[in-house]
């Protein structure tokens, strides 16, 4: 009981730490993170007074990156979530130490997708005519509310396994922070004494979400693919579109969170909770994921390519042996190859390794289920008049891309200045109960 | 306390849902704002819904010869880009040399096709894009939003996007913008042919039916099944039968509301290509 009580006494020092002082590593990360952000701010100012002609999107190819970054930040959303309900629901708590960053990962990647669509309008002022005049019948609809939903229900769902924490930093931090933060966390922690009948509310209602919010996130991005799904152009209009693409930001998903869990193992030294055990079952989990995005990725292709009907022709020429071959088949072995072995051998299958492999993957997704899924497809003409159409992103673009992956990371660092990486509540209790 | 916290929760909860049915909860509010073409609850003109017009255009593809034959740009194209102010890089009525599976080519002029069945109305999340109630489908660029999802949907490629604030000639510079007249165009929005419904309104033609030096194309109303192209007044339907005309990309199943008349073996395969 003793041992116990210390465990957990030496689990509050080391996870409350970076929410006092943090480390420098991590003050010099916002601080890069920061000029990107007001570099990305400056190029859409631009973009604001100039009109989208400051892009390389042009009526053929008339979307690009800023659509490419909404597809992925979407499908990174799906898993921090999901991932962490799926493991609650089946009784796995091993997990305990990792739900917390999955979670804030999906929050922080859906406001991003929402500022990249923000971004990508035409007429952005005019954003809330989506709730004013919105029509059931378009999928960019359907996309605003599954978005919508799943941000909401992701911010329950993430807050109500926090707030017995946030009563620990209420209790625990009194003396070392400001009197606002105090007032902020006593107001957040609802008051929570930990006793019996509070938690026994508490695992109610998580149980409750935890079932909520799993149709609610394979939705989310079922619904983006369908955007694309509903209309005439060759490589969407596909009925396999919706679970390829969930199947593939489930795997994009898993490898974001290792990378995430690698970062702030090393910044905020948790290297005592975030253990290789965490690694090893990721690592095979994203190894399962792997082949399933293998499959998909052939089952998508081969019944277009079999009949070679006109467009879809001209489309796998572009991805095969045309113009975006090289981004094709990099892509292929960055995500499917080398990833493999590198989890399957011995040698590689550490946490460097996992990290490095989960690296390549959200890369190359990012290319193949981002950009090459948007830009071949419009490059292919639908009509006698027009040549293959071209993309060249502009400055702009990439300054904006960039600056959404800062704010991303930005997010996530901001977020655990304020709140433990670790659920302690949670990794304590699955400690007691594993022994 | 602990029911003020449940209270709480269950206001989030509730807020949540709220988010996700309010548009639906907005759209039965306002149904009345800009009358059934815009609603957006069915924008569709079907069943108690009867069309006061429905505005044709049909293209004799025996007559047009792209303006080659006189040594010009296409005067279809000429004429509605001086006459709407097109901006820079749209073509809203295209022709174009169309390969045909014989072997051999002809020229083909491509407006809006008016779909009956639009899919850029029906993916457009605001109802900026709308059938009117002569058969016509429109966007009103102070509705748009330029998410450009419209110009996904469109299989003809007729949508165009203001990429920029274009140079305005005092004359665009001084007309009142609406989705029947979309001069000047707004920056940040789609644009596209819109059968020159500013002149059908008063009794007018549209002008690339006036440009066309061959007469090729024809415009009229398929509900007193009359067309002209400027020079004659021809029965559509009997025209259209007679002449065995057919609709760009008819399998699609968007109903479009121009016509062709082929007339050089197009679209029909012939093996004795040399």
């Amino acid at each position: 009981m003793n041992s116990t009580a210390e465990r957990r006494a030496e689990m509050e020092a080391i996870l409350l730490a970076p929410l006092v002082k943090p480390s420098r590593f991590y003050d010099l990360g916002i601080l890069i993170m920061a000029m990107f952000i007001m570099w990305g701010l400056y190029a859409w100012s631009e973009q604001l007074r100039h009109g989208l002609i400051v892009t390389g999107m042009r009526d053929q190819v008339f979307w690009g990156l800023y659509i490419s970054n909404v597809v992925f930040f979407v499908s990174l959303s799906l898993t921090g979530t999901f991932l962490s309900a799926v493991l609650r629901i089946t009784g796995n708590h091993w997990q305990a130490p990792v739900t917390r960053l999955a979670e804030v990962v999906t929050g922080a990647a859906l406001l991003m997708a929402a500022t990249m669509i923000l971004v990508d309008m035409g007429r952005p002022e005019r954003v809330f005519y989506v709730f004013i005049h919105g029509r059931l019948q378009s999928p960019l609809i359907w996309d605003v509310m599954a978005v919508t939903s799943y941000l909401v229900g992701s911010i329950i769902y993430l807050y109500l396994p926090m707030i017995p924490d946030i009563a620990i930093c209420r209790d625990r931090l009194s003396p070392s922070v400001s009197p606002l933060r105090r007032k902020v966390y006593d107001i957040l922690a609802l008051g929570w004494q930990d006793s019996a009948k509070q938690q026994e509310r508490l695992n109610k209602l998580i149980s409750i979400m935890t079932v909520l919010i799993i149709p609610v996130a394979v939705s989310v991005h079922s619904v983006t693919a369908w955007i694309f799904a509903m209309t005439f152009r060759p490589g969407w209009d596909v009925t396999i579109l919706a679970p390829y693409f969930v199947a593939s930001a489930f795997f994009s998903g898993v490898a974001a969170i290792i990378i995430a869990m690698t970062v702030y193992r090393k910044v905020f030294k948790l290297e005592k909770y975030i253990t290789w055990e965490h690694y090893r079952k990721l690592g095979w989990l994203l190894l399962a994921l792997l082949l399933v995005y293998a499959y998909f990725s052939f089952a998508e292709l081969l019944p277009g390519a079999y009949k070679l009907a006109t467009h879809e022709r001209e489309l796998l020429n572009l991805l095969l042996t045309g113009q975006q071959a090289f981004l094709f088949w990099v892509s292929l072995l960055g995500s499917i190859v080398v990833p493999a072995v590198l989890i399957c051998w011995r040698r590689t299958r550490t946490v460097a390794g996992l990290t490095v492999a989960s690296v390549l993957i959200t890369v190359t997704l990012w290319i193949k289920k981002s950009y090459l899924l948007i830009v071949p497809t419009l490059q292919v003409s639908l009509m006698p008049f027009d040549a293959p159409g071209r993309y060249h992103p502009t400055w702009v673009e990439w300054s904006l891309s960039l600056a959404a992956i800062a704010g991303f990371m930005l997010m996530v660092a901001l977020f655990f200045r304020f709140f433990p990486v670790i659920a302690i509540w949670e990794t304590s209790r699955a400690a007691g109960e594993g022994g | 306390m602990g029911i003020s916290r449940r209270r709480f929760l269950q206001t989030l909860t509730w807020a949540g849902l709220g988010t996700a049915v309010y548009p639906l909860l907005s759209r039965v509010s306002k149904v009345e704002a800009k009358g059934w073409a815009a609603s957006g609850l069915d924008p569709r003109p079907t069943g108690t819904k009867t069309l006061t017009k429905q505005w044709t255009m049909v293209i004799d593809l025996k007559k047009c010869e792209g303006c080659v034959i006189i040594n010009k740009p296409p005067q279809c194209t000429v004429t509605c880009n001086q006459g709407h102010f097109v901006p820079e890089g749209q073509e809203w009525i295209k022709v174009s040399k169309v390969r045909g599976a014989g072997g051999g080519s002809h020229w083909m002029p491509f407006p809006c096709m008016h779909c009956q069945k639009a899919p850029c109305v029906d993916v457009c999340p605001v109802g900026a894009s709308y059938y009117t109630e002569e058969g016509l489908v429109l966007i009103d660029q102070d509705r748009c939003i330029g998410c450009r999802v419209c110009m996904a949907a469109c299989p003809y490629h007729r949508r165009y996007f203001n990429w920029k604030q274009q140079r305005l000639t005092p004359e665009a510079a001084l007309a009142e913008r609406s989705p029947e007249y979309p001069v000047p165009a707004l920056k940040g929005t789609v644009s596209k042919c819109m059968f020159c419904a500013h002149n059908v309104r008063k009794g007018k033609i549209p002008i690339c039916v006036s440009g066309c030096p061959m007469g090729a194309i024809y415009f009229g109303d398929l509900e007193r099944d009359i067309i002209t192209n400027g020079m004659e007044v021809v029965p559509l339907r009997k025209t259209l039968a007679e002449n065995n005309a057919f609709r760009f990309k008819e399998e699609l199943g968007t109903e479009p509301r121009v016509y062709y008349l082929p007339g050089y073996g197009q679209e029909f395969g012939r093996e004795a290509r040399e």
